[in-house]
């Protein structure tokens, strides 16, 4: 046992135990903190397997903007429905029993492939991630078309949901 | 910024504008023709850096400016596309950036930029004029065309497909842009859409390209099956292709392949540039808006016919038989368009038939291996042509100032014989149309249109080609001839008619274009002198010869001086400016004119002709086989069979039908659907959880199903 | 040092939770938080498979970068329609959101 790998089990268990909060808390507040937990967990992660920018990038835009907008979120729809009554419907079991099929599948199926035991090469020598990710992401020769046409889906998202979300009883200026 | 990626960018601009006058700027027309000019403006300094550029490189034709890109995957390698630039490439942008520019420019003030919109014009006619008020009293000024941002769209679209066209590094591009100009000229002789005349032009010119078109396809699918590429370099560079294709006789008629497939190219540029059997929708191409739909159909895109051509010459010179019908159409068109020109009294249909006689003379050139002429004609045409049509459009517009203001309306604008006089009215058209004319025939020494002329009949003549080099000669002859009568009936003398004495000149978006074009007119035949002429030759450079000839592996030879095509070129251009002013400045109507021949004036009844040979008889064929075939024959013999299936279908209808299909059957299926969908109603619960639940449920029973029985997965 | 297989059996348990709370969750934005799950399973996936891989070929972290992106235009839209649907119908039980059906 490496200090890597009693790491990694430690992080593993963390994550994997806050993520089956989330999904069966009550408090739906506590399901979004729970989430930034599991997050925090995917970070370290990232950092694992030497993606410095990735675990970066979870926290600021995951945590620090998509959990935030779900607890924002949470407080906005909230006063219905305070935590009582059953979190979960009435056909839990079966999304349960389904989930532990997928999990079993992806195990069984992963089990006998060859690369499974795989273990990672060393970053050679004076091989940057974060540089080379840059590289890729604005090169024409990689990755510029996708990068850009995401872009253009953020916006459209965006305005979207300005769009959907916005109040005709307060301030509505088309009529 | 390096060239490769300036070429990469020349078709871009206009490409822009179209979509951001369509899109945006359509509502407002200052708005619009800026984008519009705008775009042509940075197309034509992309293209003279280019062009510029090109000429210091040495051997640019071993080592031409490419890239490229990987667009489609093959099999195992690449369909690439890409854009080259050697010498010929770099001469053609040079007239086309330049002719362009200058479209888009002429566009403005012949479209009446500026003016207050008409009393009642209407979407897709020429606008008919406004009633303005000043100084208390009315008067009838021309009025601004209500589809103008339209029209710079569609300018915008042409420039794109041409400027794609002379980038090309392969065939398969250029044939893209050379389709989108023809979908640009459908749109532009049709822009008037509501004038019969305009839609039916329209049609026509679509329809006889698209013959053109076909064949020309076909052509370059063979060229692909057969080399695997379509890039020019590549199958040119390749020896052992070349001369596998050159192996005479192993198609049709004993055509090598090469021939077959030039042949077939050269189909399509016969409707492109309106050659000889499929001429007949340039004349009606005139329909669209007056000089700058005709300049496109003059100087522009019935040039990417012959660049075409040009383009293809090394694999058209493998085979003898198919330069023959090159050079034999191409001679046959410039005399026999030659001969059309001469009757007509159209300003501009005459020069529609100039046109397509110079034209000729580019094919002809080909055809007997002149590469450099051709290419040298063409460009020079291309200015002067361009200067003549803007030249005929101010022409028409200070007429059809005259128009309004006399109200006359019955008086056609663009009827030579209506004109007369108009030199002292519009000076500055009056000496730019002059230059351009005679560019056009050929006068001696000064004009582009001489160096380039004479280049075609010297190589004709040292190559032996005697009785192209006499057609040819008399071509020009009437070509001079038909110039000076234009001339001589719109400008001299006095005016024939009210509104002639009251034509204007044109504002100055119009003058500026015919300005700079007759600088070229005259400026660019020096570039090509041949160096053995005498006294003149030496003194500049053949520039022209040397830069252009260097595209082939082979540099053609010049042809060597001699006199006979000399004096020719000039007995025949000043003979026939001369006879053509000493005869037309007594005649003062069409019924004094003698060459009002009928043959003549019906442009040797080719659209009759069309009509009686493959549009009759198909009306002809449907006509015998509606009362003959189908009423008759296969009508009896379907009344013989009623009787039987209406017994047959009687019984069937009793028995089988009602009974068992509509009883148990029909109704019974329906019953089923009916219940089975009662059933299964509740499934649909509107639950998106539960649809994701049954979904995922029957993925997994798939997959557990591919996994255990037929082992697929890992 | 740790082995491909820790990882993709890590990540396939979150997805997995991940699944199950979008089944089973009766809170709409619960269900957001399980698809958020997911897509940071898909992205662990991702970046194991860039750094067990040839290491110079950035396409594995460039997915994830865009998975990222992705999610952040999925959670604003989601969570805008929530709110929307909450205006309108006063609540965010998923089973109750039934528009959809017959």
């Amino acid at each position: 046992m490496t200090t890597a790998q009693i790491i990694f089990l430690v992080v593993a268990a963390v994550t994997l135990g806050s993520a089956f909060m989330v999904v069966t808390t009550r408090n739906l507040i506590h399901a979004a903190l729970w989430l930034v937990a599991t997050l925090f967990g995917v970070a370290v992660m990232y950092a694992l397997l030497d993606a410095g920018f990735l675990a970066v990038v979870q926290v600021v835009v995951y945590i620090g903007a998509i959990a935030i907008l779900f607890i924002f979120a949470v407080m906005l729809t909230r006063k219905e429905m305070r935590d009582q009554g059953p979190q979960l419907n009435s056909g839990w079991w079966m999304s349960a029993l389904l989930a532990v099929l997928t999990f079993g599948a992806l195990v069984s199926m992963l089990w006998g492939w060859k690369d499974m035991e795989k273990v990672a090469m060393d970053m050679p020598v004076g091989f940057d991630s974060v540089s080379a990710l840059g590289d890729a992401l604005i090169s024409p020769n990689a990755f510029v078309l996708p990068f850009e046409v995401a872009s253009v889906l953020l916006l459209a998202a965006l305005v979207g949901a300005v769009y959907v979300a916005f109040n005709p009883r307060h301030g509505d200026s088309r009529k | 910024m390096t060239t490769e990626t300036l070429i990469w960018l020349i078709p871009l601009p206009p490409a822009l504008a179209f979509f951001l006058i369509v899109l945006f700027t359509n509502k407002s027309k200052a708005l619009s023709h800026s984008v519009g000019v705008g775009a042509a403006i940075l197309s034509w300094l992309a293209s003279m850096v280019v062009f510029f550029r090109a000429l210091g490189v040495e051997h640019l034709g071993e080592h031409p400016y490419v890239s490229s890109v990987n667009w489609l995957p093959t099999g195992d390698t690449w369909f690439k596309i890409g854009v080259a630039i050697d010498p010929l490439g770099a001469a053609v942008l040079f007239f086309v950036s330049i002719t362009i520019f200058m479209i888009f420019l002429y566009s403005v003030g012949y479209h009446n930029f500026g003016q207050p919109a008409g009393d009642h014009d209407r979407k897709g006619l020429p606008p008919h004029g406004a009633t303005v008020e000043e100084h208390g009293h009315k008067h009838v000024v021309p009025s601004v065309e209500p589809m103008y941002s339209r029209f710079f769209a569609f300018l915008g679209l042409f420039a794109f497909g041409m400027y794609t066209l002379v980038v090309s590094d392969n065939l398969l591009t250029m044939f893209v842009g050379w389709e989108i100009m023809g979908l640009c000229s459908y749109l532009l002789i049709g822009f008037w859409y509501g004038k019969p005349s305009a839609r039916a032009a329209a049609i026509k010119a679509f329809m006889t390209t698209r013959i053109g078109d076909v064949f020309m396809l076909l052509g370059i699918g063979l060229l692909y099956s057969l080399t695997g590429t379509l890039n020019f370099r590549e199958i040119f560079g390749n020896e052992e292709l070349m001369h596998t294709l050159a192996t005479p006789g192993t198609t049709l008629f004993g055509l090598s392949l090469a021939g077959l497939i030039a042949l077939l190219l050269f189909i399509g540029t016969v409707g492109k540039s309106a050659q000889w059997p499929l001429h007949v929708w340039l004349p009606d191409a005139m329909e669209g808006p007056t000089p700058v739909s005709a300049m496109i159909h003059a100087a522009t895109m019935v040039s990417a016919g012959v660049y075409a051509v040009i383009r293809m010459f090394p694999l058209l010179s493998l085979d003898h038989n198919t330069m023959t019908v090159v050079a034999f159409i191409g001679t046959f068109t410039a005399i026999f368009a030659a001969t059309i020109a001469v009757a007509q009294n159209d300003i501009k249909r005459v020069l529609a038939y100039s046109t397509i006689s110079q034209l000729g003379f580019m094919i002809a050139a080909l055809g007997i291996g002149a590469y450099v002429a051709a290419a040298f004609h063409l460009i020079t045409h291309a200015f002067f042509k361009a200067l003549l049509f803007l030249g005929s459009g101010s022409v028409i517009h200070g007429m059809e100032h005259g128009v309004l203001h006399t109200g006359n309306h019955s008086v056609d604008p663009q009827d030579m014989f209506n004109m007369g006089g108009l030199r002292k009215k519009m000076p500055i058209t009056f000496w730019t149309f002059v230059i351009g004319g005679f560019a056009l025939s050929g006068f001696p020494l000064i004009t582009a249109g001489f160096w380039s002329k004479d280049e075609i009949l010297a190589d004709a003549w040292a190559h032996g080609h005697l009785t192209v080099f006499i057609t040819l000669a008399l071509a020009a002859f009437m070509t001079a001839f038909y110039t000076m009568r234009q001339i001589t009936l719109t400008f001299l003398g006095e005016p024939r008619t009210k509104e002639a004495e009251h034509a204007q000149e044109t504002p100055w978006t119009m003058t500026v274009p015919l300005m700079v074009l007759s600088v070229f007119a005259i400026g660019y035949g020096w570039v090509g002198i041949p160096e053995h002429f005498p006294v003149l030759g030496g003194i500049l450079p053949n520039w022209f010869h040397d830069f252009v000839g260097h595209t082939l592996h082979e540099v053609p030879e010049a042809p060597e001086f001699s006199w006979v095509p000399l004096l020719t070129s000039l007995g025949v251009a000043l003979g026939g400016l001369f006879l053509g002013w000493l005869y037309y400045r007594n005649v003062n109507s069409a019924k004094e004119d003698f060459f009002q021949i009928p043959v003549l004036k019906n442009k040797w009844y080719h659209d009759e002709a069309y009509q009686k040979v493959f549009i009759q008889p198909v009306i002809w064929l449907s006509e015998v086989f509606t009362p003959g075939m189908d009423k008759g024959l296969i009508d009896g013999i379907l009344h013989i069979f009623d009787p039987i299936t209406s017994g047959i279908g009687a019984w069937i209808r009793k028995w089988p039908d009602l009974w068992l299909i509509n009883e148990k059957i029909g109704d019974g299926l329906a019953d089923i659907t009916q219940e089975a969908g009662r059933t299964l109603r509740p499934i649909q619960t509107g639950r998106i959880q539960q649809y994701m639940l049954f979904s995922l449920v029957i993925l997994v029973i798939v997959g557990a199903i591919l996994y255990f029985t037929l082992g697929v997965g890992l | 040092m740790i082995p491909l297989s820790w990882y993709l059996i890590f990540a396939a348990g979150l997805f997995s939770l991940g699944l199950f709370g979008v089944l089973a969750r009766r809170n709409a934005v619960a269900i957001l938080l399980g698809v958020e799950l997911m897509l940071n399973a898909v992205n662990i996936n991702l970046a194991a498979f860039w750094r067990y891989g040839n290491i110079t070929n950035m396409a594995g972290q460039v997915f994830a970068i865009i998975v990222f992106a992705v999610a952040a235009a999925e959670v604003a839209v989601g969570l805008a329609l929530v709110i929307s649907v909450y205006r309108r119908h006063n609540t965010v039980t998923a089973d109750e959101i039934d528009m959809l059906k017959w």
